[in-house]
């Protein structure tokens, strides 16, 4: 069940790592509602306009910009071109993250670099690139996506769960310092959500986890993407610097 | 319209200032009691209205009305 918001039809939002997993779920929930969705894409031109269509067939706008949040001139070139020519985007989902589980004593200075680059700086600086943009469009929304480990720490992933609780830091600052041009900035933090990433877990490790999740199972993207459309949607026009859990009840 | 008249004129509608109170003497931060983020939204107005960029770590420069009219006379040429 997707919860429906008037007010996104036609609301242009971008997206980053919308790809696959909870990214595309966002991305296509908020098709669905007729959102003009841009999102980025790295290099694949087919994969990209193969999602393009997906979205577009889905109900609304759909625009692919050739930029990684790492790459932080492409990225102000291409967001800048198209808040120039085509609209001014009043809706963030920070979303793209990459994961690496390691022990501590053997991560590597490059991968604590990789994880803390895409994960907290990139959305800092795909913030910051459409900052200016914000002062003009209205009701703007931003959506950080963190997760449950950076509330609670994870054995292994600790520059992951680092990046993630930088995030919240980063999305209460914003916040504070947007809002009195109507501007919100949330964060969710996800539990055990079905992706490909948990897909690969064991049923064996997968049966442990469920036991200490109180509703007894992992969530589903679609239930992340609802909870994102709702914070981009006018529904939560009172809610910002909120933190919010959905996790089952993982972390109570 | 003169340039300076309409930079008076769109400062005057920005802050809500009566024109008559603003001149080249004007300060944004003292007189206006503009922060940070007035003054970047201004400066947007400006860009729009005039036609120029205004780059960033120039606007820290831009703290009167006359450094404006100097600012975009100078860019006009």
């Amino acid at each position: 069940m997707i919860a429906s918001y008037s007010d996104l039809k036609d609301k242009v939002i971008l997206v980053t790592g919308a790809a696959r997993g909870i990214g595309k779920s966002i991305a296509l929930a908020l098709s669905a509602q007729g959102a003009h969705v841009v999102f980025n894409y790295r290099g694949d031109e087919a994969k990209a306009m193969a999602l393009k269509e997906e979205l577009e067939k889905a109900g609304g706008k759909a625009t692919g910009l050739k930029f990684d949040v790492t790459d932080y001139e492409a990225m102000t070139k291409e967001i800048d071109n198209f808040t120039k020519t085509v609209a001014p985007i009043s809706g963030l989902v920070n979303n793209a993250g990459v994961s690496k589980d390691t022990l501590l004593l053997r991560l590597k200075p490059d991968e604590i670099s990789s994880i803390i680059d895409t994960n907290l700086k990139g959305s800092m600086m795909v913030t910051q690139a459409l900052s200016r943009n914000f002062l003009k469009a209205q009701d703007v929304s931003i959506v950080h996506m963190s997760s449950i480990v950076g509330l609670m720490g994870n054995p292994s992933q600790a520059a992951y769960a680092a990046s993630k609780a930088g995030l919240i830091g980063f999305s209460k600052s914003v916040a504070k310092e947007l809002a009195s041009r109507n501007l919100r900035s949330n964060v969710i933090c996800p539990g055990f959500i079905q992706t490909d990433m948990t897909d690969a877990l064991q049923d064996k490790a997968k049966d442990e986890y469920n036991k200490s999740i109180p509703l007894g199972r992992f969530g589903t993207t679609d239930e992340v993407a609802n909870l994102t459309c709702f914070l981009l949607s006018r529904a939560s026009s009172y809610v910002t610097g909120e933190v919010i859990k959905i996790d089952g009840g993982l972390y109570i | 319209m003169e340039l300076q008249d309409k930079v008076i004129k769109l400062v005057s509608e920005a802050t809500k200032m009566d024109s008559a109170n603003i001149s080249l003497n004007t300060s944004f931060v003292d007189d206006l009691n503009l922060d940070s983020l007035d003054m970047v939204e201004l400066m947007m107005k400006m860009e729009d209205e005039f036609g120029v960029e205004i780059p960033e770590d120039e606007t820290e420069n831009l703290k009167s009305i006359g450094d404006v009219v100097t600012y975009l006379k100078s860019k006009s040429h």
